[in-house]
């Protein structure tokens, strides 16, 4: 079964404005098909990426993170990719510390003109992911999941 | 004339055209002494280093800025300092440093260990030190404590004893505990599974009442008023208190001091509820060290690994897609 057929899982995306959200624009714009498990959230450059918002969005339950910018020595702003990539890559080894498998978080570039390159890694980041399964979630706050209960 | 006394004339020499030196005195009770701002040669009597000197006395120095201040400083301390010349946030010839050769700190939730529950650390009513041990007068009868068995974890692992940076340093230089800080307590944390570590941390922080002690404790969190933990634009943190918000504040601050926590470990002790959280800024540190080579507060003239880049990073190994 591909992963197109499975059921959803909740995957965000981090995407520079500059390089890889025009790849994944030009990946629609090319009909290029792709799994839809991907909430693509625009940025202005990969270095606006605090590794916050990946936590963040990891302990409030996505499935997987995704982050993509511009192709090192070809940042709009010259260089927030290289601090991006420290970043990440140091965010990335930490995770298992917190209990969270690595492979929930990618970073990778992706330029405006590769559209099919985005398709080939929205596919594979999504296949990765629903290899892993769903996340298993923090506990909220304990007045909060009463709440939750009560309005179910 | 002891250690002691020499730093105490070194104090009151440094007191001659610096308004203030900020060292340890006396704290409320027998195995607490407490930061001490001296002033003049009434305050310096009170100055006490050695096994209880435990506060990190670069925690000040943020908010002494534009003044010239002078501190007593353990090795740690001295990393701390080196770390916010590094970054830029103090001025080091704003500062004097009077240094001595440091044999590790007291950890009063160790001695409360040892006691077994026969008392509580707040009702020893003396002590005293005796070569390599102490002595406790507690309710109960004398304690005779190992310091090696009550001394701060870091201690154990401590490479830098000297105050390297110091201006003045008082006494023998004492050779590093050990040569490489082989991070033993993170390979053993790593020995739980991927779930029974989110376990642990769920359990530790379900007890974290976030009152933010771990963070006005550290001698790097120089935001202060300005935590974005207290922000509500943007508004990272809510009001609820599971462990959800309660690590993400531990994330901010891991995050925030990773490249740059010299693993002085004032965090984990200031916390009131035992919580482990200097491990997360570890697992930041020793990557740092791994991946750049840089340890936090050594080097001055190295920029933090975080501010700045190489165009080709030979330690990063991304993942082809
Ligand atoms: S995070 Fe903890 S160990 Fe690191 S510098 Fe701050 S107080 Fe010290
Ligand atoms: S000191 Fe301990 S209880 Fe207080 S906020 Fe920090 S981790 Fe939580």
């Amino acid at each position: 079964m591909s992963v197109l057929n499975t059921k959803e899982l909740r995957i965000i995306g981090f995407l520079c404005n500059w390089c890889s959200y025009g790849g994944a624009d030009t990946a629609g714009v090319g009909r290029f098909t792709q799994p839809t498990d991907l909430r693509v959230v625009r940025v202005p450059c990969s270095g606006r990426i605090n590794p916050l918002f990946i936590l963040k969005s990891l302990l409030g339950g996505a499935d997987g993170v995704l982050v993509s910018g511009c192709h090192p020595r070809d940042c709009h702003y010259a260089e927030g990719n290289f601090y991006a990539r420290r970043r990440l890559e140091l965010l990335k080894g930490f995770l298992p510390v917190l209990g969270i498998d690595p492979r929930r978080f990618e970073y990778t570039w992706v330029s405006a003109s590769e559209g099919q390159r985005w398709q080939h890694v929205v596919e594979a980041f999504t296949a990765q992911i629903h290899g892993l399964g769903p996340a298993r979630g923090w506990p909220e706050a304990p007045e909060l999941e009463i709440l939750n209960a009560v309005a179910r | 004339m002891s250690i002691q006394d020499d730093i105490k004339a070194a104090i009151a020499k440094a007191l001659q055209d610096i308004p203030c030196v900020i060292g340890w005195g006396a704290g409320p009770e027998p195995l607490r002494a407490t930061p001490l701002f001296m002033r003049n040669a009434a305050d310096v009597e009170n100055f006490t280093a050695g096994f209880l000197a435990v506060n990190n006395p670069a925690l000040y120095l943020p908010s002494c800025k534009g003044v010239k201040t002078a501190l007593v400083v353990k090795g740690c301390d001295a990393r701390s300092v080196g770390q916010l010349v590094a970054e830029n946030l103090v001025k080091r010839d704003e500062l004097y440093l009077i240094g001595y050769p440091c044999s590790g700190v007291i950890d009063v939730d160790k001695v409360a260990a040892r006691l077994e529950g026969k008392c509580e650390p707040g009702e020893v009513t003396r002590l005293r030190e005796e070569n390599e041990d102490v002595i406790l007068d507690t309710p109960g009868g004398e304690v005779r404590l190992a310091k090696k068995d009550i001394a701060a974890d870091k201690c154990a692992r401590c490479r830098y004893p000297n105050a390297e940076s110091a201006d003045v340093f008082i006494g023998e230089k004492r050779a590093p505990v050990v040569d490489q800080d082989e991070y033993a307590d993170l390979a053993d944390f790593e020995k739980l599974s991927l779930e029974e570590r989110k376990a642990f941390w769920e359990k530790e922080l379900s007890r974290c009442i976030r009152c933010y002690a771990c963070r006005n404790a550290c001698p790097l969190c120089v935001c202060r008023d300005h935590c974005v933990a207290s922000s509500r634009e943007p508004h990272w943190l809510t009001q609820a208190d599971g462990v959800r918000d309660k690590l993400f504040f531990q994330l901010i601050h891991a995050t925030h001091l990773a490249g740059r926590c010299t693993g002085c470990g004032e965090c984990e002790r200031a916390c009131p509820v035992g919580i482990p959280v200097l491990t997360l800024k570890r697992a930041f540190s020793r990557q740092v060290e791994d991946m750049f080579g840089y340890m936090a507060g050594i080097d001055v003239n190295t920029t933090p690994p975080l501010l700045t880049f190489r165009l080709e990073e030979p330690e990063i190994k991304e993942r082809e897609w």
